[in-house]
């Protein structure tokens, strides 16, 4: 019998199992690869780019690249790192983000990573634009202002709700998220218990009337970084 | 109203047999009886094909040719390429719009014609240049913009437009257009005296390892601008499990300034179809498909003709090689405006029916292509080169050209040259002996590969057109001093922006920033550390984007920024105490203004 195959991590040897993403592979050793688009369970997209990492020497995203035996792969190097804070400097400015007014603030991936990367105010220039809030449904509401175009709502809703409310339309910075009858999100079977309201990383889609339950300042990043290693969380709970 | 919405997308569906996978001519269809594909065709398409409203909208979206509000019967889309812009585009575009009484966008108020913008059409060697509705327009002049809407508002028949037919083929009855071929210098390989039927019968008598063999011994490379190994991509192809195997024939030819497979479309296109045979009895595959990029819709029934003319000639179909046992078919299938769909993945997704989103690799096509199974995607000249390598012989092939980069290479020409057009070189020409070639006396700056490849200046006019030198798809602008290439670089920028499918963030944020950036500099508000960022910003879009778009559309910012750095020197200073000198006070605070005024959003 041979032993598990393994790839290396920062030099550190891992286990994973064939079919396997890099990812996938880091998450069950308990190794934090940053990223935004992926979610466990969900099929992997690869938009981001936030988990690249370089295997056998070539850039890729950790989220769809498969693990393969022997495979060297780098991941908290000094220049993954800093193309990490690009990408996330580039989501800051592409969208409208006032995390001090958001009701996800403390709950946001995106804002999460910042402070993880020590983002302060990022270095691109603000793009500042005119995005849509549809509030249309009763229960739910989009806002675009806030939406990175990760699809993990799109991807909840077909995969897990059975329903497909989402999808996209146009292409290049004119991108943007739809519901997927007419054009606003009351034309749809959305409803306010579907998980794909759960899957958004940042504050575009919530649900209405809950704002502000858990007060800010006892919020999950409010106190521990995102990706903190288990036991770190635990203890700060 | 309804009732026909209905019937139209009905019939569209019955033409396809409800094959969902055929979105794309379903669409097309519907746009182009409809003159657009409005909500409630989306409907009934997604009852009807049983594709989820979702997808039907993304795609209609997605594609520059689709409309989902009506907007006219007839269609004029300027072409507003860089080199239609050096060609006089703004004042045939002012023409057009002072004509119709409309601006770029907009419809006339009887809602007979709109006027569009739009990217390369594949003609900037007969620039500047328009499509109205499938017709081709070349050689446009404000004059002449001006007499082509007095036409069309008295017959509305874009086809009248033409007076005089192009040579060769464009005066064939089924494609009657004003295109030149200007083709330069032709053959040895490619462009060589058509032997129909001949390489067919020879690779009939070898096996298909030994096509492949023949294909490597000749060391050909691809053309479509990535210059993989033909014969590994098809052994790759040939070695994945699976019963049904494709061949698909890139003709979306979407790089800015190209045009050459065009030409071999028009007057080699026995040469194609029988490079995609031979592809097919290469790796076991039974089906092919062209996919015609949308502006090239004025070639396709000629094209129709030439498969039915090789299907009765036994060239295609049950017959190509009886003794073998192989069979092999071919079917067009129509891009509708997105040079993303050039891109092997995405093109792949264009035929299955979606919008022109690339695929994560691996796996590539070759293991898992169109449907699912082995694909082997070549461009039109690759397999052109396929067929001569058959019919001529592997050695006569390789004798050409370079150790790394065996045979010639169609170049596409335009720009500040007084014969712009098609030429064939050997590999390993000079830039310079090129530009003799052309009458490129003046050239200043030469964007070879066109916007994704690179901007050179005169120090590399010595250097050559290799896959280890200066490589390239087979676009050569040229610009003559007059020209300023940051406004070059913006251009193309702008184009990348356009065309970005917008699904990973480096490629459809970056664009944006880089296009952006270069208008600050240009403004003369740039500092230093712009182009420091335009360094870094172009470095994050090569690793990390999803795709070769991403991973290249920096291009003209950063191979001219490493060409032409002085001229970006001259317009940065460092700023001034305390003030960067973006910042504009007045621009920062109109928003403010504006509300305090009293304006709404
Ligand atoms: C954005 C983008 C656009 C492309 N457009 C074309 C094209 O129009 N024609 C083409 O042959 N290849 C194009 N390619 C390259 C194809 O992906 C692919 O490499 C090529 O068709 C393979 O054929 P070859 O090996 O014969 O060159 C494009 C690539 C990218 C990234
Ligand atoms: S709404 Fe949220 S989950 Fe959906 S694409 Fe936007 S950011 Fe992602
Ligand atoms: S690099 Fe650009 S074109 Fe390619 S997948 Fe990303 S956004 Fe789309």
């Amino acid at each position: 019998m041979s032993a598990d195959p393994s790839l290396i991590l920062d030099g550190r040897e891992i286990p994973f199992v064939p079919g396997q993403t890099i990812l996938q592979a880091a998450d069950d050793a308990g190794v934090y690869i940053p990223r935004l688009c992926d979610k466990p369970g969900l099929e992997p997209f690869g938009s981001c780019r936030v988990c690249v990492v370089r295997a056998n020497g070539r850039t890729v995203s950790s989220c769809t690249y498969p693990a393969s035996l022997g495979m060297v792969v780098e991941s908290e190097t000094p220049e993954l790192q800093a193309m990490r804070k690009v990408l996330l400097e580039m989501l800051f400015v592409e969208g409208n983000h006032f995390c001090m007014s958001c009701e996800k603030s403390g709950h946001c991936e995106l804002q999460a990573l910042g402070y993880r990367f020590g983002i302060t105010a990022p270095q691109f220039e603000y793009q500042f634009p005119h995005r849509e809030v549809d509030a249309s449904h009763p229960d739910i509401l989009i806002d675009h202002n806030r939406c990175i175009l990760c699809a993990r709502c799109v991807r909840t809703s077909r995969d897990l709700d059975g329903k497909e409310v989402f999808g996209f339309v146009g292409r290049g910075p004119h991108k943007r998220l739809a519901a997927s009858t007419g054009s606003r999100l009351k034309d749809t079977n959305a409803d306010v218990t579907d998980r794909a309201i759960d899957a958004c990383p940042v504050g575009a889609l919530l649900r209405k009337r809950v704002g502000f339950a858990v007060p800010v300042g006892q919020r999950p990043y409010d106190t521990v970084p995102i990706g903190a290693p288990e036991p770190v969380q635990e203890a700060r709970r | 109203m309804t009732t026909s919405v209905d019937t139209v997308v009905r019939e569209a569906c019955v033409s396809v047999g409800h094959d969902p996978t055929r979105l794309m001519d379903v669409a097309r269809e519907v746009q182009a009886r409809l003159g657009c594909i409005p909500p409630a065709a989306v409907d009934a398409i997604h009852h009807d094909l049983h594709v989820s409203r979702a997808q039907v909208q993304s795609l209609v979206s997605f594609y520059a040719f689709f409309d989902d509000h009506p907007t006219s019967q007839i269609t004029i889309r300027v072409c507003d390429d860089v080199v239609d812009r050096l060609a006089g585009y703004d004042r045939v575009a002012k023409a057009f719009a002072d004509e119709l009484g409309v601006t770029i966008g907009q419809t006339t108020a009887d809602g007979a014609i709109s006027l569009q913008r739009t990217a390369c059409i594949g003609m900037s060697d007969q620039a500047p240049a328009a499509l109205v509705g499938n017709v081709v327009v070349t050689d446009l002049s404000a004059e002449r913009a001006r007499q082509v809407v007095a036409e069309l508002r008295a017959h509305r028949d874009p086809q009248r437009l033409i007076k005089k037919l192009g040579d060769g083929n464009n005066a064939h009855p089924l494609v009657k257009a004003m295109v030149r071929n200007n083709i330069r210098q032709a053959g040895p390989i490619v462009m060589s005296e058509p032997r129909r039927g001949e390489a067919i019968r020879k690779a009939a008598a070898l096996s298909p390892a030994e096509v492949i063999r023949a294909v490597k011994t000749a060391r050909l490379r691809g053309r479509g601008g990535a210059g993989f190994p033909t014969g590994i991509k098809w052994e790759m192809a040939r070695a994945a499990p699976g019963a049904r195997k494709f061949v698909v024939c890139n003709a979306d030819e979407g790089e800015p300034g190209t045009f050459k497979d065009r030409v071999l479309l028009t007057e080699w296109p026995d040469r194609v179809f029988a490079g995609m045979t031979i592809a097919g009895y290469a790796l076991g595959a039974r089906e092919g498909i062209l996919y015609l990029r949308a502006e090239y819709a004025y070639l396709r029934a000629f094209l129709e003709d030439v498969l039915a003319r090789r299907r009765s000639d036994g060239l295609l179909g049950r017959d190509v090689m009886p003794r073998r046992g192989f069979e092999f078919d071919i079917r067009i299938q129509m891009g509708a405006g997105a040079y993303v769909c050039g891109e092997e993945s995405a093109l792949l997704e264009s035929c299955e029916g979606r919008r022109g989103d690339p695929r994560n690799r691996p796996p590539f096509p070759a293991q898992r292509g169109y449907l699912g199974c082995p694909t082997v995607v070549n461009n039109v000249e690759t397999l052109c080169c396929v067929t001569r390598i058959l019919d001529a012989g592997s050695a006569a092939f390789s004798e050409l050209g370079s150790r790394q980069s065996a045979g010639t290479k169609l170049l596409s020409v335009s720009g500040d040259v007084s014969r712009p057009g098609v030429y064939e070189v050997p590999f390993g020409t000079p830039i310079q002996d090129v530009l003799a070639l052309c009458g490129g006396r003046d050239a200043t700056a030469l964007q070879v590969g066109g916007p994704s490849g690179r901007m050179v200046g005169p120090a590399d006019f010595e250097r050559t057109i290799c896959y280890d030198d200066i490589a390239t798809g087979g676009a050569l602008v040229v610009f003559d001093s007059t020209r300023n290439p940051l406004e070059i670089a913006h251009a193309y920028m702008e184009f990348f922006e356009d065309e970005s499918c917008g699904y990973c963030t480096p490629c459809r944020v970056g664009n944006v920033l880089l296009r952006k950036g270069l208008e600050k500099v240009l403004a003369g508000r740039g500092e230093p550390s712009d182009l420091e960022q335009f360094e870094q910003i172009a470095k994050v879009m090569k690793a990390a984007s999803r795709c070769g778009l991403g991973q290249t559309s920096f291009n003209p910012v950063l191979s001219s920024l490493q060409s032409f750095r002085y001229q970006y020197e001259t317009l940065v200073a460092e700023p001034a105490q305390g003030r960067r000198r973006g910042f504009d006070l007045d621009v920062a605070t109109a928003e403010a203004a504006r509300i305090r005024a009293g304006g709404t959003q």
